[in-house]
C-alpha cells in the first residue's frame, strides 16, 4: 500500500505537521508578548517579520502543512466514525478511562481552524498603513498593528472568543504534542512519562501565553 | 482452596440481547439474585442462564472457552469497560467480589464495524485471524528442532517480546478504542516476532502486510489515546504501538516493489 494512503503513514503525517505547527504556535506567542515590552516594540517585530522576503516561504511552508494536517485529519476522522458506529451505553470510566481531550481532536482542531482563518481576515489581512493604522519607530514608517490589537480588543465579545479557541490550542497541543512524537516512533520507558508531562507543559505554556495578551489589553490598555 | 466467603449479592442486569447480525437489538433486565462472591463473571452469567432455559426462554449467548484467562474467548463489555472495571483481567478471571449488592450491571457486546455481532454478547473476531493469517507467524523449514541456545536473544530482548507475546487475541483493544483500532493487537503480534531473531528475517513484509490487512478490514486508524493498553487484560504495552509505527516506516522506505 503506498505509504501515504496507509493508516501509519496518514498518521505521521498529522504528526510531522503537528509538530511544525506546535513550533510555530510557540514562537507566535512569543512574539506576542512584546505587547508587554510596549507598541514601538511590537510594531518593530511585526515589520522586521513581513519586511522579510523569506517570510513568504515561511508562510507557503505553514499553508501547506496545515491543509495537509486539516484534510489528513478529517480524512482520518470519517474512516473512524465509520469504524466503530456503536457507541457504548455507558462510556469507558474508572481506571480505564481515556484521556478526555484525546477523543476530542477534531473538535478543538475544527474550532482552532475557524479560528485561524478568522484571525487572519481580522489581523493580517484586516485594516493596515491605508487604512491609517500608521507608525513611526526610529523613523521608519510602519503599520500599526499594535493599534489595531488595542482596538479589536476592546470587545468583550472578541476576547472572550479568542481565549476560547487558545484554551482550545491548550487541549489540542496537551494531546497532539505527545501523540505527534508517538506516531513518529519515539518512545522509551524512561523518557516517554518524561515526554508526556512535557506535553502538558508546552501546552499550558502556548495558551497560557497567547490569552494574556488579549487579556492585558482588554484590562489595561487604552484604545487611543 | 480455603477462603469460601459464602455470602452471596443481588445484582440487576441490563444484558444486549440480539437475535443475530441482521436483526437489531435492544437491552433486556434481568434479576441476578443469590451470586456468590467467588463467582467469576461468567459463572454469574451461567447461573442466570439456567435460570432462563429453566422458565423455557433463549440464554444469554457469550463466548468463553478456558475461563483461566488464556484463550481470549471471552468478550463483552461491562460497565463500558471491555472485560470489566479491573486492570489485567480477563471477564473470566473477574470475581463477582467486585461489584456490591444491589449494583445494576450494563453488559454489551464489543462493539466496532470489524466485529459484528454474530448473537448478543457474542461477536465475530475471524478479522483478527485474517490478519494472523497475511503474516503473524515466522517461516519455519522442516528438520530438526534447532538447539535451544543456537541463537541468543538479550534479556531486554526477550522481555519485549515476551510483553507482546502475551496477547491472547481477545479483541479488548478493539473495543476500547474510540476508533475501533487494532493497532495495539497488530503492534504486539508484529512486536513479539521482530523483536526475536526467528522472526526478524521476514519482518518488514509481515508489518507492511499486517498493517495493510488491518486497514482493509475496516478497523479504524490510530489516534494514540491509550485506551486500549489500559483495556488489555494481558498489560500489553502501549509502546508495541509505537515500535509498529517506527518499523512500518522503516519498512515503507525500503521495500522494493
Ligand atoms: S475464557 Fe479464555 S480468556 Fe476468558
Amino acid at each position: 500500500m503506498n505509504y501515504l494512503k496507509s493508516s501509519i503513514g496518514r498518521k505521521q503525517l498529522m504528526g510531522l505537521t503537528g509538530l511544525i505547527w506546535s513550533g510555530f504556535v510557540l514562537s507566535h506567542m512569543l512574539g506576542n508578548l512584546l505587547i508587554f515590552a510596549g507598541s514601538d516594540a511590537y510594531n518593530k517585530y511585526s515589520y522586521a517579520l513581513t519586511s522579510n522576503p523569506l517570510l513568504y516561504l515561511a508562510e507557503a511552508g505553514l499553508v501547506v502543512t496545515l491543509l495537509a494536517h486539516v484534510f489528513y485529519g478529517l480524512k482520518l476522522k470519517f474512516e473512524n466514525v465509520e469504524a466503530r458506529q456503536t457507541r457504548y451505553a455507558m462510556p469507558t470510566n474508572g481506571e480505564k478511562a481515556a484521556r478526555f481531550q484525546s477523543k476530542w481532536m477534531a473538535f478543538h482542531g475544527s474550532l482552532i481552524l475557524v479560528f485561524i482563518i478568522y484571525h487572519l481576515i481580522t489581523f493580517k489581512y484586516g485594516p493596515g498603513v491605508e487604512a491609517g493604522y500608521v507608525t513611526t519607530v526610529d523613523g521608519v514608517q510602519m503599520r500599526d498593528l499594535h493599534r489595531l490589537i488595542v482596538d479589536v480588543f476592546q470587545s468583550p465579545a472578541y476576547v472572550f472568543g479568542y481565549v476560547l479557541c487558545m484554551i482550545g490550542v491548550g487541549f489540542h497541543l496537551s494531546h497532539g504534542f505527545y501523540s505527534a512524537f508517538a506516531s513518529l516512533g519515539f518512545y522509551h520507558p524512561k523518557y516517554s512519562d518524561w515526554l508526556s508531562k512535557l506535553g502538558y507543559v508546552y501546552a499550558v505554556v502556548v495558551a497560557a501565553g497567547f490569552i494574556s495578551q488579549p487579556l492585558y489589553v482588554y484590562l489595561f490598555a487604552e484604545a487611543r | 482452596m480455603g477462603g469460601a466467603s459464602q455470602s452471596t449479592i443481588d445484582l440487576k442486569l441490563k444484558v444486549w440481547r440480539q437475535k443475530d447480525a441482521a436483526t437489531g437489538g435492544r437491552f433486556e433486565d434481568y434479576d441476578a439474585t443469590g451470586i456468590s462472591t467467588d463467582a467469576s463473571f461468567l459463572e454469574m452469567l451461567d447461573v442466570v442462564n439456567q435460570r432462563l432455559i429453566k422458565g423455557g426462554e433463549d440464554p444469554i449467548a457469550f463466548d468463553h472457552d478456558c475461563r483461566e484467562g488464556i484463550c481470549g474467548s471471552c468478550s463483552m463489555v461491562i460497565n463500558g469497560n471491555p472485560h470489566g472495571p479491573e486492570r489485567s483481567t480477563a471477564t473470566c478471571q473477574l470475581h463477582m467480589r467486585k461489584f456490591n449488592d444491589g449494583d445494576t450491571i450494563v453488559v454489551e457486546p464489543f462493539r466496532a464495524n470489524a466485529f459484528p455481532v454474530i448473537k448478543d454478547l457474542s461477536v465475530d473476531r475471524t478479522s483478527f485471524d485474517e490478519i494472523i493469517a497475511v503474516g503473524g507467524y515466522v517461516s519455519v523449514n522442516t528438520g530438526n528442532a534447532p538447539d535451544a541456545n543456537a541463537l541468543p536473544v538479550p534479556k531486554v530482548d526477550a522481555d519485549q517480546a515476551f510483553n507482546a507475546a502475551a496477547c491472547i487475541g481477545c479483541g479488548a483493544c478493539v473495543a476500547a478504542c474510540a476508533n475501533g483500532s487494532a493497532m495495539l493487537f497488530v503492534g504486539a503480534k508484529v512486536g513479539h516476532l521482530a523483536l526475536l531473531p526467528q522472526g526478524r528475517s521476514e519482518h518488514n513484509e509481515r508489518v507492511l502486510a499486517m498493517m495493510d490487512k488491518m486497514q482493509e478490514l475496516g478497523f479504524g486508524n490510530c489516534s494514540n489515546t491509550g485506551a486500549c493498553a489500559v483495556a488489555c487484560p494481558k498489560d500489553i504495552s502501549f509502546e508495541n504501538i509505537v515500535r509498529m509505527n517506527r518499523e512500518y516506516a522503516k519498512a515503507s522506505i525500503k521495500k522494493r516493489t
